[in-house]
C-alpha cells in the first residue's frame, strides 16, 4: 500500500480532495472516504459485539438444560438482539460497503462528506436511544414491535433517526456516482461489485422509507397524538422494512463475494451481464418476499400471497441461483488460469484456504445457498409455509441467509478492509486463519438446529419449551429438546468465532502494524486490479462448478420434496 | 476503471437501463410499492368491519 497523498484538480469541489494510491490494487483511495469507512466499519463491530452478546444469552435460555436467563429479561435480550444485530451491525457495515464501492472502487470523491457525518451522526444516535429505550425495561416488545404491543416513544424515535441518517447516507452514496460520473472517474459501465452495491442501495430506499412510514404514526401513537395504526397495516408496512433490510444484504454480501473473489484471486465474473441481469431480478422483486410473514394472514387473499412469494420471488430466487453458479465459476475459471487445472476440483483443493477472507467468503456461499436459500423458498410456499409458520424453523431459515451467509461475508470482507482501507497487518494471523471455520461451525449449527426443532413445532420466541407454568401441559417430542440442545453449543461454537472476530479486529486496529509504503497488501492477490473493471473472462471452463450446481439442485429438490411429503402427512387429504 | 472499446457502437438498450442508477432506483421502489404496499392496503381496506 502506498501512503503517498496526491490530489485531483476537482473544479466541483471548494476543498481540495486529497487521495493516496493502493500499491496492489491500483485504487486511488479519497482520504475523507476512507476515514468514513473507517467510522462506519468501527461502529458496526461495536453494535456486533452488543448484539452477538445478547444472541448467546438468548441462546443459552433457550437450550432447556442451561435455561439462563428468567422470562423478563429473555424477552429485553431478544428484542435487543435483533435491534443490534439485524439492523444497526448490519446497516452500518453496509453504509461502509457503499462507500467503499463507490468512492473507492470509481476511484471518486465523495459527495458532500460532511452530510455523510450527519448521516452517521443521525444513525448512531438513533441507534444508542433505541437500545437505551429497550434496556430501561418498557420497550420489550421484540424486534417486530407489532400492534398493539406498546414501546417507550424513544424506542419508536430511536428508530426513525436511524432511518433517516440510513436514507441521508444512501443519499450520500447516490451523489457519489453522480460525481463519479460528471467528473469520469471511470468510463462506461460501472464494475460488477459497484453495480451490486448500487443494486443494495435501491432496496435501502425501500426498506428505510417503509419503516419511515409505519414507523411514525406509531411512535405518534405511543405519544397519545393518535389511535392505534391498524394492527395488519402495521405489519404488513413494517415487514416491507423488517425483511427488506435482509435483501439489502443479500445484494450487499453477493457484491462481497465478487469482490474477494476478484481482489484474493484476480477473478472476472463469468460473464458481466448475466450477473447484473441478476442484480437487476433482485431490484425488481426481491423485495416482495417481505410477503412470506403474512402468508396466514387471514384479511390478505391468496392471489396477493402467491403472486408476491410464489411468483415474484422465485425470480429472485432465479437471481440468487444464478450469482451460486457464477461466482465459485469465476473463482474456478481463475484458478484454471492460475495454473491449478488438475480434474474436476484440482482448483478448489488448492484454493487458498488458509486466506480468511477466500475462506469466510467460499463457507458463506455454500451455507447461504443450501441453508438459507432453500429453506427460504420452503417458507415462501404458501403450503407448506404452513407447517413451520412462527416456528423456530423461521429464525433457522434467517440465522442462515443472515449469520452464516451476510454476517459470515462480511466478516470475510473485513480482513481485506483491515490491510487496504485501515492499512493494518492483521496482528493475529493464525486466530484470523481458523475465525470463519469456527464460526461457520456455529452459525451453520445454529441455523440447522433450529430448523429442525421448527419442523418438529417449537414455537418460535417462547421461554420455556416445557411449558411449566401453564396451566394445561403440553411436551414437544424428546428430539425438539436434543434440537434445542445442539442449537445452544453451536451457538457457543459461533459465539466463539464471533469473540475472536471482534477481539482480532479491534487488537488490529489499535495495535496492528502499520503498512509501509509500497508494501503489498496482505491477502491481495497481484491481479486484484480487476476488481474495477468492467467485462468477463474469456472462454472459462468450469466443469467443476457444474457438478457443484448439479449437487445443489439435487438437494434443492429433494428438500422440497420433503417438505410438501410432511405437508401431506400432517395435514391428510381425505 | 470500465473500458469501451468502441465508443461510436450503439450501447445496447438493456445496457442503458442497467446504467442508469436512478431508472433502476425508480423501478425498484415502484414495484414492492404497488405489488407488496399497495395492492395489500386495497385487501386490508375491503375487510368488513364487524358488526
Amino acid at each position: 500500500m502506498v501512503a503517498t497523498p496526491e490530489s485531483l484538480p476537482l473544479p466541483a469541489a471548494h476543498e481540495e480532495p486529497r487521495f493516496r494510491t493502493c500499491a496492489s490494487t491500483g485504487l486511488k483511495i479519497h482520504l475523507a472516504a476512507q476515514t468514513l469507512i473507517k467510522a462506519n466499519a468501527v461502529t458496526a463491530v461495536v453494535f456486533l459485539a452488543i448484539g452477538g452478546l445478547f444472541g448467546l444469552l438468548v441462546a443459552l435460555t433457550r437450550w432447556p438444560a442451561v435455561h439462563l436467563l428468567p422470562a423478563d429479561w429473555f424477552y429485553l435480550v431478544l428484542t435487543a438482539h435483533g435491534l443490534d444485530v439485524l439492523l444497526l451491525w448490519i446497516i452500518f457495515f453496509e453504509i461502509a460497503i457503499l462507500y467503499f464501492a463507490s468512492a473507492v472502487l470509481l476511484g471518486s470523491r465523495i459527495a458532500a462528506p460532511r452530510v455523510a457525518w450527519a448521516a452517521y451522526a443521525l444513525m448512531l444516535i438513533g441507534g444508542l436511544i433505541t437500545n437505551v429505550a429497550v434496556l430501561q425495561g418498557g420497550s420489550t416488545v421484540m424486534f417486530t414491535s407489532y400492534t398493539p404491543m406498546m414501546a417507550a416513544p424513544n424506542f419508536y424515535l430511536g428508530l426513525i433517526i436511524f432511518a433517516v441518517g440510513a436514507l441521508v447516507a444512501l443519499g450520500v452514496f447516490f451523489g457519489t456516482l453522480v460525481v463519479a460520473r460528471d467528473e469520469r472517474t471511470y468510463e462506461g459501465s460501472v464494475p460488477l461489485v459497484t453495480f451490486g452495491a448500487i443494486t443494495a442501495a435501491i432496496i435501502a430506499v425501500f426498506t428505510l422509507a417503509s419503516g419511515a412510514i409505519i414507523l411514525i404514526p406509531t411512535y405518534l401513537w405511543s405519544l397519545g397524538l393518535i389511535s392505534m395504526p391498524d394492527p395488519l397495516t402495521y405489519k404488513l408496512i413494517w415487514w416491507g422494512m423488517g425483511h427488506s433490510s435482509q435483501q439489502i444484504n443479500v445484494s450487499a454480501h453477493v457484491s462481497i463475494w465478487y469482490l474477494i473473489a476478484a481482489v484474493v484471486l484476480g477473478a472476472k465474473p463469468l460473464s458481466e451481464k448475466v450477473s447484473r441481469m441478476a442484480f437487476f431480478l433482485y431490484i425488481l422483486f426481491l423485495q416482495l418476499a417481505s410477503a412470506h410473514h403474512l402468508m396466514v394472514e387471514p384479511g390478505l387473499s391468496s392471489e396477493w400471497k402467491v403472486f408476491n412469494t410464489s411468483y415474484a420471488m422465485y425470480l429472485a430466487v432465479l437471481g440468487s441461483m444464478i450469482h451460486g453458479m457464477t461466482v465459485p465459476g469465476a473463482i474456478e475459471a481463475a484458478q484454471r488460469a492460475n495454473g491449478y487445472d488438475k480434474g474436476l476440483f484440482g482448483w478448489l483443493r488448492h484454493a487458498p484456504w488458509g486466506n480468511p477472507a477466500f475462506a469466510g467468503m467460499f463457507l458463506s456461499l455454500i451455507m447461504f445457498g443450501f441453508i438459507g436459500g432453500i429453506s427460504g423458498v420452503v417458507l415462501g410456499t404458501e403450503q407448506i409455509n404452513l407447517i413451520m409458520h412462527n416456528t423456530i424453523y423461521v429464525p433457522g431459515h434467517f440465522h442462515g441467509t443472515v449469520v452464516a451467509g451476510t454476517t459470515l461475508a462480511f466478516m470475510a470482507g473485513t480482513w481485506l478492509l483491515l490491510p487496504l482501507i485501515f492499512q493494518r497487518e492483521i496482528i493475529w494471523p493464525r486466530i484470523a486463519r481458523w475465525q470463519p471455520y469456527i464460526f461457520a461451525i456455529g452459525a451453520g449449527g445454529i441455523s440447522l438446529f433450529m430448523m429442525g426443532a421448527g419442523t418438529l413445532g417449537v414455537a418460535r420466541r417462547h421461554w420455556d419449551i416445557t411449558f411449566a407454568d401453564a396451566s394445561m401441559s403440553f411436551s414437544y417430542p424428546p428430539a425438539a429438546f436434543l434440537m434445542m440442545g445442539l442449537n445452544g453449543i453451536c451457538a457457543l461454537f459461533a459465539a466463539t468465532g464471533g469473540i475472536m472476530y471482534i477481539l482480532t479486529v479491534v487488537a488490529t486496529v489499535l495495535w496492528g502494524k502499520r503498512i509501509a509504503d509500497g508494501q503489498a497488501v496482505q491477502l491481495a492477490s497481484p491481479k486484484a486490479r480487476v476488481v474495477t473493471e468492467y467485462g468477463s473472462i474469456e472462454h472459462p471452463k468450469i466443469p467443476g462448478t457444474i457438478i457443484l450446481t448439479v449437487i445443489f439442485f439435487v438437494a434443492f429438490v429433494l428438500y422440497y420434496y420433503v417438505n410438501w411429503k410432511y405437508l401431506a402427512e400432517v395435514w391428510p387429504m381425505r | 476503471m470500465s473500458n469501451q472499446e468502441h465508443t461510436n457502437e450503439r450501447v445496447p438498450v438493456m445496457q442503458r437501463v442497467l446504467d442508469n442508477p436512478f431508472l433502476l432506483l425508480f423501478l425498484g421502489v415502484t414495484m414492492p410499492t404497488v405489488l407488496y404496499i399497495i395492492w395489500g392496503i386495497i385487501e386490508i381496506a375491503q375487510i368488513p368491519v364487524a358488526p
